[in-house]
This record gives structure tokens, sequence and C-alpha cells, in this order.
């Protein structure tokens, strides 16, 4: 049989487990592995744990002087097309 | 816009050196996206159009800002050298415990209060972990593991091999969980 992974190997194949990027042969192995090893089964969970939490991770705020900025540029690039395309009806 | 934004800055931040310059580039995007509106095609997704005009406004920005030589162009940012010595600390390099881990991973989720893991001081380890890492992988991170953004369409963004994207995955996800790790074990009680 082809060897069995040592727990630096699952380490260092996890994320291309998690990616489904094992080949047949090698996702067998590093199950197996994780099957005999309490370490590199608590290590796999805590590295789904870390994915989830980065996942939920709270969206940096936009500060209020950046969005008054941006809409300020919004309003002086609608103006401006509604000018070119002779509309009244500007803002 | 208000709900993109904050991903917007986000990415930005891995690009240029300073919030105040991330900001800008924001901006920029902005403006790219109102002028280029007509051509978008449909062909990604809007999100994924959106974050490649914001790489490639940073990219140019961070060029220009380029005595901030860490954020994305010298060989560090590739992450090349990074990741397999942290990964080579943490297992017995030899005799009969080769290959095993020097420390044994222990259960987090019994074992450790949830008030330690919801903790807002638990998320600033890991924004600061994050912060922390070379640009390239700090990006594929962001893009990934953050705004859930598909391996492919990272790919097409950051313009890397999907074989690259996974290697830069695996050293910020490793870099990031040991972090964790470690202010978690601090914590324990």
């Amino acid at each position: 049989m082809a060897g069995n992974f040592t727990c630096r190997e699952i380490a260092q194949l996890v994320t291309d487990y998690l990616e489904g990027s094992l080949t047949f042969s090698e996702r067998v192995r590093f199950q197996l592995h994780l099957g005999l090893c309490f370490a590199c089964r608590n290590y796999l969970r805590q590295m789904k744990y870390t994915i989830t939490t980065l996942r939920q991770l709270p969206v940096e705020p936009v500060p209020p002087h950046v969005k008054e900025e941006l809409l300020q540029r919004f309003r002086a690039w609608k103006r401006k097309s509604s000018e070119s395309a002779g509309n009244p009806e500007a803002d | 816009m208000d709900w993109y934004s904050g991903s917007l800055l986000r990415l930005a931040m891995s690009y240029v050196p300073s919030r105040a310059v991330a900001e800008e580039v924001v901006q920029e995007t902005w403006m790219g996206v109102l002028e280029g509106i007509h051509r978008f095609e449909g062909r990604s997704s809007f999100k994924t159009w959106l974050f490649r005009i914001l790489t490639n406004r940073a990219k140019t920005r961070g060029i220009r800002e380029s005595r901030y030589e860490a954020f994305g162009l010298s060989a560090s940012s590739t992450g090349a050298d990074e990741g397999s010595s942290l990964e080579d600390s943490l297992f017995v390099a030899e005799g009969s415990g080769k290959g095993h881990w020097v420390d044994p991973p222990q259960a987090w989720e019994p074992d450790t209060p949830e008030r330690v893991l919801l903790s807002k001081e638990c998320r600033s380890v890991i924004e600061n972990a994050i912060e922390r890492l070379p640009g390239t992988q700090r990006q594929v991170m962001t893009l990934r593991d953050i705004e859930g953004v598909s391996s492919e369409e990272v790919c097409n963004i950051l313009e890397i091999s999907e074989t690259n994207q996974r290697v830069l995955l695996h050293r910020a996800r490793t870099k990031v969980r040991r972090e964790l790790a470690l202010y978690i074990q601090e914590n324990k009680t």
C-alpha cells in the first residue's frame, strides 16, 4: 500500500483536501489517517472553524466622509452626462 | 453601493499601504464602474467585475506608492518563501517521531468557552493576522474566505493559476489558524 500520511503531510494537504483537489487515492489515505489520529482530526476541525469565522467577519464600515464624497462625485457625473445628452432634467 | 464598498475597502487595503489611499482606490473604482457600466457584458458576476476593476486600480496605485515595497511588489508578497517554515516548525523533524505533531492540536469547541470564541478580541486577532499576511496571500484569502468568491473567479481577478491560488490560500489559512490557536490557548480558562 502506498505509504500512510504523516501528520505533517496531513497539515500540508489540508487545503487540497478541503478544495477537493486530492486524487482519489490521496483522499482515501487522508481520511484513513484522520480516522486513526485524534490530533489531526482536531486540526481539520480547527481549520474549518477558522474558515467559518473568516466568512463571518464584519464588513469594514465605510467612513461617512468617503460616502459623502462618492455621492458628490456621482451627482457631478450625473449632471455632466445629462447636460451632454441635452436633458433638461439634470439631477 | 454601501454594501459593496466595505468589501472593496478590505480588498484595497491588501494592495496599498494606508487606509487613506485604500479609500481613494475605492472611489476610483466606483468611478470606473460608472464609466464602464455600459461595457459590462454579464459574462462574469457583477461582484467579480467590480473586484477586477478594483485590483487594476489598486495595482496601479500600489506601484505609484512603491516606496512601500512590502505591499505587493517585492518577493515577500508572493509568499514564495513563507508558509513552509511555519508548517515545518509544528512537526518533529528527526527521529522516530518524525512527522508527528510537536504539540498535538486540541479540540476548540467543547473546551473553549463561547465567550472567547465569539469575542471581539478573537475577531481582531484574526483581522491582525490577515493584515500581516504578504500581499498576494492576503488578497486570495480576502476574496475566497471572506468574500466567498469562487476559486475560478479569483484566478481571473488576480490573474494567477489555480495551483498558485491554492498554495497562497493554504499558506494564508495555515498562518491565520496558527494565530487563532495561540490566542485560544492563552485564553482557555
